[in-house]
């Protein structure tokens, strides 16, 4: 029996003023100047009341790598970024190509309670690009895999990803590509551009990623099933995305809060932390995917959550991992690139970073906007907040890699709700 | 000058040219019957080399002991690098050790910029990845100088430099169109379109695909060795059509003024970017650019290791 | 030491610099040193003048032309920089060299006469008889100075003095020589109390 919480005087993200009551997992009230005895209450005077955050791009490392994560850190890691639900990729070893794995991280997450783990299932089996995982076993287990994805590698031969876009249709699935044309990246390091050309650093070309997403578009057109963008990273890419939902196809993407900030001269220094699979890119690029999540043609922002031991970064550039965590400062990144810019407002951040991607993962009991009746996912946010600059050190990621240490970024999230259940108060796990 | 040397990009015209002019003064030792300058005595220079390159290390092994500094070899295939040790282990070991420099070759771009974090010695760049090789790049301008000018001082203003070959992958050519720009020479730079970066339009140089149009406005050609494996990744069809397209051979040679001079960095494909009568010619600097390899690692390791200590920042 | 007419110094407010020795006096001693050095080496047969740049490389050069026109024939002089043989290198940033200019000849079996502008501590001169040491090996070494200014830190003379000139250890000596400077001409400063002691540069 969870205790009940009111919530005073929160700002909703459409802009009104309200009190919360959270009973019994639910919210079960809503308005001025509500009473409740025996409730604590929580003062959100100045705080912003978001839907529960929902990330569909997230890697939680267990099992295999717990030296990265474990689900219990990376939820935590969530719960204190202010997420409710994260989607776990598949590319732990062993793959979660089958209902065995996906059910062993769903229990987990369940069994950690800091935030829901919703596991998404390889497309293919150990993500060799070659074979259908068993994407219906999966699908039918306890964990309800709907978002499939290889991610960390492309399903680069067509006639697979045409196979898995119309198998999934079966259980309204959606395949998530991570676009990236492995015969043009070969050895690449970073973003083909001036920056890569004058560091003697093999490039990434965009045309890797945007000519992916264009064939990925059309097939998905062809079949008639839903794609998913992972990471959009380039203008050109969004342009694509513009395209394929302008002839109504059933396209959704995502983008990650760093490719919303960083750009490749970030890489003057050789300092693995800014190594990420897709690179960093350019100032038009950034521009280019931060009108693209104003104006919805990207929907949602996704973490990509990708946390190393310090021993993969701590070396020289070739030889680093590639990847940046993301779940503790996604949200204040977020309010820097895109709030405190004018391009988006809270209530756009509400539909970008839960509504849309609960939509997109199918998860039901998330991505509300909170109204009496809805499931108490919550996230109170104060955007006002200036703390110190980000210090991974304090963060409850195992892992140290973000590219924003030292950035002073503002807000903060004070308080996270989980059905009910505070897992953040105060800027601080509960547990 | 900076603590350390690790692109020829960061050297201003000033620096570039006291390198050049110390290094004019050190050449002279090698007439000497005592080769030997007592000025870095009780110092140790580091040799780190992950990637094979004999001709390379002997130079640095003979610029410092020249200068009485005592060197130390670590070359990776024999050391604890082979078993797996981190580039940043092996890093804190040498300063453990008490290195005042290390001169380090290493396959991955940016690498002594790493080390530059780890170790409180000076850090001396002898090749990363496809990045830089700045020293090469000094000696070379020091080669260009003593040939086209009377006396060898002050920059190479107008001197009109081709450097002809895989520029994509080539540290030699970074390093040096960044310092012969500096120096003041024009720089143009041919080579198929597959082995030019894509934003090389915005880099000091020109650019050209046709070796034969430009040759006759060359005062120093440079040919960079092409790798057989290229063409494996279809970077360029055949040797043999490399090498008609952009060898330099003797008819070539014959296009270009007389005056002109031919260098290569080494080691030589002879037959392909370059032909064996042209590698052995008189206009060929090939075999001067090594023994002014050892003048000009002279005056590196001076300038950087024979004054005060400019402190613990590692710039 | 007389005191003339001062130039300022370039700090302000510290007393200007004296002039202890004009041009002609310079031209003088020159002289006189010219005919020394031929005395002392019976007409000067095998001897080679290397001055220490900077200015002691003019100041050779003007005593080996002097020289050779009393002798009607050519003394050859050249130049040794020491910079790489100094004792106190890692006191400063790493200096740029001067120019080692030495005939063909060599230096084997000749009296090496040095020549510089001042003499103080004698460590300059130490520098060069080892840098001289590594050219080859000298039938004899003398050394001639335009002013000693005394305070010496190691067992070192001059064979030929231009001017004796007793300072204190808070005084500056420049010799200023018209192919470098200019002008020709000695003058003394006084330190100002931070300024770090000149020695090295000077010695």
């Amino acid at each position: 029996m969870t205790a009940t919480w009111l919530i005073r005087n929160a700002s909703l993200p459409g802009g009104e003023r309200t009190d919360l009551l959270l009973r019994d997992g639910m919210i079960a009230e809503t308005g001025p100047d509500l009473t409740a005895p025996g409730a604590q209450v929580l003062d959100a005077d100045g705080l912003l009341a978001l839907p529960g955050l929902v990330d569909l791009h997230t890697h939680l490392r267990e099992p295999g790598r717990e030296d990265a994560e474990t689900i219990e850190t990376g939820t935590r890691a969530a719960a204190h970024g202010g997420y409710t639900a994260v989607h776990a990729m598949a590319n732990t070893d062993p793959v979660a190509d089958t209902a065995g794995v996906v059910e062993q991280v769903w229990r987990l997450g369940r069994e950690a309670g800091h935030c829901d783990v919703q596991p998404v299932g390889a497309v293919t089996v150990g993500l060799d690009g070659t074979r259908l995982a068993e994407l219906g076993a999966m699908a039918d287990s306890v964990a309800r895999v709907r978002v499939f994805s290889d991610d960390g590698k492309c399903v680069a031969d067509p006639l697979l990803m045409r196979r898995a876009l119309e198998y999934v249709k079966a259980f309204d699935g959606v395949v998530a590509q991570h676009a990236e044309e492995p015969r043009l990246t070969q050895g690449a390091q970073l973003n083909e551009g001036e920056v890569s050309g004058r560091l003697g650093l093999a490039g990434w070309p965009a045309v890797a990623e945007e000519a992916i997403i264009a064939r990925d578009c059309l097939l998905a057109a062809h079949v008639g099933s839903a794609l998913h963008v992972c990471h959009v990273s380039t203008a050109g890419s969004v342009e694509i995305v513009r395209w394929a939902k302008a002839k109504g196809w059933r396209v959704t993407a995502e983008v990650t809060p760093h490719h919303l900030l960083l750009t490749d001269e970030l890489a003057e220094g050789y300092d693995p932390v800014y190594k990420v699979n897709p690179p960093l890119r350019t100032a038009a690029d950034v521009d280019g995917v931060r009108q693209g999540l104003a104006d919805g043609t990207i929907d949602c922002v996704a973490t990509d959550h990708a946390p190393h031991p310090a021993e993969y970064k701590d070396t020289e550039w070739a030889d680093a991992a590639m990847g940046m965590t993301g779940l503790e400062v996604a949200l204040r990144a977020v309010q820097q690139a895109m709030v405190d810019t004018g391009l988006l407002d809270w209530a756009g951040v509400a539909d970008r970073m839960s509504v849309r991607p609960a939509a997109i993962g199918r998860l039901a009991g998330h991505g509300q906007l909170p109204a009496a009746g809805g499931p108490a996912n919550l996230t109170l946010y104060d955007p006002a907040a200036r703390p110190e600059p980000v210090d991974p050190a304090t963060h409850a990621s195992k892992s140290r890699n973000t590219p924003f240490r030292g950035v002073a970024l503002p807000g903060q999230v004070v308080a996270t709700f989980l059905r009910g259940t505070p897992t953040v108060l105060d800027g601080k796990l509960t547990s | 000058m900076n603590r350390h040397l690790i692109a020829a990009s960061d050297l201003s015209r000033d620096d570039a040219l006291l390198i050049l002019d110390t290094a004019e003064e050190l050449a002279r030792i090698s007439d000497r019957p005592i080769k030997k300058l007592p000025t870095l005595r009780g110092r140790t220079v580091v040799n780190l080399f992950f990637e094979d390159s004999t001709r390379t290390r002997i130079s640095f092994e003979a610029a410092a002991k020249r200068l009485s500094a005592d060197v130390i070899n670590f070359s990776a295939k024999g050391s604890s690098v082979a078993k797996g040790e981190s580039l940043k282990d092996t890093a804190l070991t040498l300063e453990a050790m008490g290195a005042d420099a290390v001169v380090i070759r290493h396959m991955a771009s940016g690498a002594p910029h790493r080390l530059a974090g780890w170790i409180k010695g000076h850090v001396v760049n002898a090749g990363d990845g496809m990045h830089e090789h700045p020293t090469q790049a000094l000696l070379d301008a020091f080669t260009i100088r003593r040939r086209l000018r009377g006396t060898p001082s002050g920059g190479l203003d107008g001197v009109r430099v081709t450097l002809v070959g895989d520029v994509l992958h080539s540290r030699v050519a970074r390093s040096n169109i960044a310092l012969l720009g500096t120096l003041g020479a024009e720089v143009t730079v041919v080579a198929p379109p597959t082995l030019l970066p894509l934003a090389v339009e915005g880099w000091p140089c020109a650019v050209s695909c046709d070796l034969d149009a430009v040759l006759p406005k060359t005062d120093v050609i440079m040919m960079l060795r092409v790798q057989q494996e290229r063409m494996n990744a279809a970077y360029f069809p055949s040797v043999r059509e490399y090498s008609r397209r952009y060898g330099l051979d003797v008819a070539r040679m014959g296009a270009l003024p007389e005056h002109a001079i031919v260098m290569h960095p080494g080691p030589m494909n002879r037959g392909v970017e370059i032909a064996a009568e042209v590698a052995d010619s008189p206009r060929s600097t090939i075999v001067e650019q090594v023994a002014n390899g050892v003048s000009v690692r002279m005056a590196v390791l001076y300038l950087l290791l024979g004054g005060a200590d400019l402190g613990g920042t590692n710039e | 030491m007389h005191a003339r007419r001062g130039t300022e110094s370039p700090a302000t407010g510290s007393p200007p610099d004296k002039r202890v020795l004009e041009p002609d006096e310079i031209r003088r001693a020159l002289t006189r040193i010219a005919h020394e050095i031929l005395e002392r080496t019976n007409g000067a047969g095998d001897i080679l003048l290397l001055g220490i740049p900077t200015r002691g490389v003019p100041l050779a050069q003007r005593l080996a032309e002097r020289a050779g026109e009393f002798e009607g024939r050519t003394i050859p002089w050249g130049s040794l920089d020491i910079t790489m043989y100094r004792d106190d290198l890692r006191l400063r940033p790493a200096r740029a060299l001067g120019k080692t200019e030495l005939p063909p000849a060599g230096i084997d079996g000749r009296t090496v006469v040095l020549v510089d502008d001042v003499l103080y501590s004698g460590r300059t001169v130490r520098a060069a008889l080892d840098a001289l040491t590594d050219l080859g090996r000298p039938r004899a070494v003398q050394l001639a100075v335009l002013v000693d200014r005394g305070h010496r830190e190691l067992p070192i003379r001059a064979d030929y003095v231009g001017k004796n000139l007793p300072t204190s250890q808070r005084e500056q000596v420049k010799v200023l020589v018209s192919e470098v400077d200019g002008e020709d001409a000695v003058l003394l400063s006084e330190h100002e109390p931070d300024e770090p002691e000149h020695k090295g540069a000077l010695a």
